[in-house]
C-alpha cells in the first residue's frame, strides 16, 4: 500500500512539473471553457431566474467537455517516446498510475472551476437560494466522477488511431448517470426548490462503483497492446 | 572474454514455439532458442526479421500469440521484471524534463536505493553529464540515445534488452557504448542488442543471432552472415 502511495506521488508530481512546462492542459481546457462561458451568455440573454434553471447543465457540460481535452492530453504524454513502455517495463503498480493520473486530472479540472465558476456568476447573474454549502460538495464529486472515468477510458482508447473521437464516444454515455445527478443537484441547490441529497449520496454512489470497477480493471488496460 | 563456466550455468532465457501474430501478419513464427547468461548477444536481420518483436516479447511488452517464454528460471515475466533493462527505438524518456529529472522519477518506479548517487553514476557511465539542466528534448539524438542506455541501468538489471542502440549514435560514442557494454557482461549481465550496425559489435558479441521472416536462421560467434556461412 505504501509503495503505491509512494508512486503515485512520485507520478503526481511528474504530471504536475510536466504540465507546470508545457501548460498543454490547462491552456486548452481555460481558453475552451471560456468560449462556451461567453458564446453561451450572448446566445441565450437569460433573467437571473432562468440562469438558476439552466446554470447547472451549462456548467456542468462546459467543464465535461473541458475535461476532455485534459484527458486526451494526460495519456498523449505518456504516448510520446514511447514513454509509457517504460512504466510497464518496471515493477512500479498499474494503480499508481491510473491514481497519479486522475488526482492530477481532478487538479487541473478543479483548477479550471475555480478560474471559471466567478465568470459563470458574473455572466449568469447566479445566486444559490438552496444550501450553498453544498456545491463544493457536488463539484468535488462530480468532479472526480468525470476524471475517473475519462482517466480509465482515454488510457482505453490510447491505441486506438482516432483517439480524440473515441474518448467522447465511450465517456459520454457512462457518464450520463454521473452527469444527470450533477445537474440535478446543482439545479436543486441553486434555485432551492427540492434536496439535492438524493443526487449528491446517487453520485457518491457513482464514484465509488466506477474508482472501484477502474482501479480492478486498468492493470489489464495498461498491459494490453 | 565470457567467463569459461557459462554454458554449465542454467539458462538466462528460453524461448519456445514463440509466435507472434499481428492481424494477419506474424512477425514471429515459432521462435525457439536458448541462452546463456553472462553473454552478450546481438541480434540481427533485415527490417521485418522479427527482432523488435523478439526483443519486445522478452520484455513483457507485446504478449505472445502462443509459445512461452522463461526468464531466469520463470515464465511469469512480471515477477522478474525488476532485473531487466529495456532500451527502445524512441527514448522513453520525458522531453520537459532534464536527464537526472527523467532517471529519478524512473528511479523512483524500480526503488532503487540512493537514488540521486545512483542517477548520477549511470549519467556518468554513458558519459553524459548529470549537472545538465536543459530538458531532454533539446538533447541531439545521440544524447537521447545515450540517456535512453542510462535509464536502461538505471536499476542494475541482470538482463539487458537493447533496441538500436547505435541508431544516430556517432562512431566514437558508439565505440564507447560498445566498451561499456562489454564491461557489463563481464559484470555478469546478460545482453541481447538489435542493431543493423553489427561491424560495431565484432569482437565485442559472443554470439550473432541472425533472424529472418520471424525466425532464427542461425547463431554464429562471428560476424559472418547464414549466407556466407552456406
Amino acid at each position: 500500500m505504501s509503495t503505491v502511495a509512494s508512486l503515485t506521488r512520485a507520478t503526481l508530481a511528474k504530471d504536475l512539473r510536466l504540465e507546470w512546462r508545457s501548460k498543454d492542459a490547462i491552456n486548452s481546457m481555460l481558453f475552451f471553457s471560456l468560449l462556451v462561458v461567453v458564446i453561451f451568455s450572448f446566445s441565450f440573454d437569460p433573467t437571473a431566474e432562468e440562469s438558476r434553471q439552466i446554470a447547472g447543465g451549462l456548467v456542468w457540460v462546459a467543464f465535461l467537455f473541458a475535461a476532455v481535452v485534459a484527458l486526451n492530453q494526460t495519456w498523449a504524454r505518456e504516448m510520446r517516446n514511447q514513454v509509457l513502455d517504460a512504466y510497464r517495463v518496471s515493477p512500479a503498480p498499474p494503480n499508481a498510475l491510473f491514481l497519479a493520473k486522475c488526482i492530477g486530472n481532478f487538479i487541473f479540472v478543479t483548477v479550471l472551476q475555480a478560474l471559471m465558476t466567478p465568470l459563470f456568476i458574473v455572466f449568469y447573474n447566479l445566486r444559490a437560494l438552496g444550501p450553498a454549502y453544498q456545491l463544493p460538495i457536488v463539484a468535488v464529486l462530480g468532479t472526480w466522477a468525470l476524471v475517473v472515468n475519462g482517466t480509465f477510458f482515454a488510457a482505453m482508447s490510447l491505441r486506438t488511431r482516432s483517439r480524440e473521437i473515441m474518448l467522447p464516444l465511450l465517456l459520454f454515455p457512462i457518464s450520463i448517470p454521473a452527469l444527470l445527478a450533477m445537474v440535478e443537484a446543482t439545479g436543486a441547490i441553486l434555485t432551492g426548490e427540492f434536496s439535492a441529497k438524493f443526487w449528491i449520496v446517487l453520485l457518491a454512489a457513482y464514484d465509488l462503483v466506477f474508482t472501484i470497477a477502474s482501479l480492478f480493471l486498468f492493470g489489464f488496460v495498461l498491459q494490453a497492446e | 572474454m565470457p567467463p569459461v563456466s557459462d554454458q554449465r550455468l542454467s539458462p538466462a532465457v528460453v524461448v519456445t514455439g514463440l509466435v507472434k501474430q499481428f492481424g494477419r501478419f506474424a512477425a514471429l513464427r515459432g521462435v525457439s532458442a536458448e541462452f546463456a547468461p553472462n553473454r552478450f548477444y546481438a541480434i540481427l536481420g533485415d527490417n521485418g526479421a522479427g527482432k523488435t518483436t523478439l526483443l519486445r516479447a522478452l520484455a513483457g511488452l507485446t504478449p505472445p500469440t502462443r509459445g512461452e517464454i522463461s526468464m531466469l528460471g520463470t515464465t511469469n515475466l512480471r515477477s522478474v521484471c525488476s532485473q531487466l533493462g529495456y532500451m527502445a527505438h524512441p527514448s522513453l524518456l520525458y522531453d520537459e524534463m532534464s536527464g537526472m529529472e527523467n532517471l529519478r522519477y524512473f528511479a523512483r518506479l524500480y526503488d532503487v536505493s540512493n537514488k540521486d548517487q545512483r542517477c548520477a553514476d549511470v549519467i556518468r557511465a554513458v558519459k553524459l553529464d548529470p549537472s545538465l539542466t536543459r530538458p531532454v528534448g533539446q538533447y541531439s539524438q545521440g544524447m537521447r540515445q545515450r540517456m535512453s542506455l542510462a535509464r536502461a541501468l538505471l536499476n542494475d538489471p541482470k538482463i539487458l534488452l537493447l533496441d538500436e542502440p547505435f541508431s544516430n549514435v556517432d562512431v566514437r560514442s558508439a565505440r564507447e557504448m560498445v566498451s561499456l557494454l562489454v564491461g557489463l557482461r563481464d559484470a555478469g549481465k546478460t545482453i541481447f542488442l538489435v542493431t543493423h550496425q553489427a561491424s560495431l559489435l565484432k569482437g565485442a558479441a559472443d554470439e550473432f543471432v541472425w533472424m529472418d521472416s520471424g525466425q532464427i536462421v542461425s547463431r554464429t560467434p562471428d560476424l559472418h552472415s547464414p549466407s556466407e556461412n552456406q
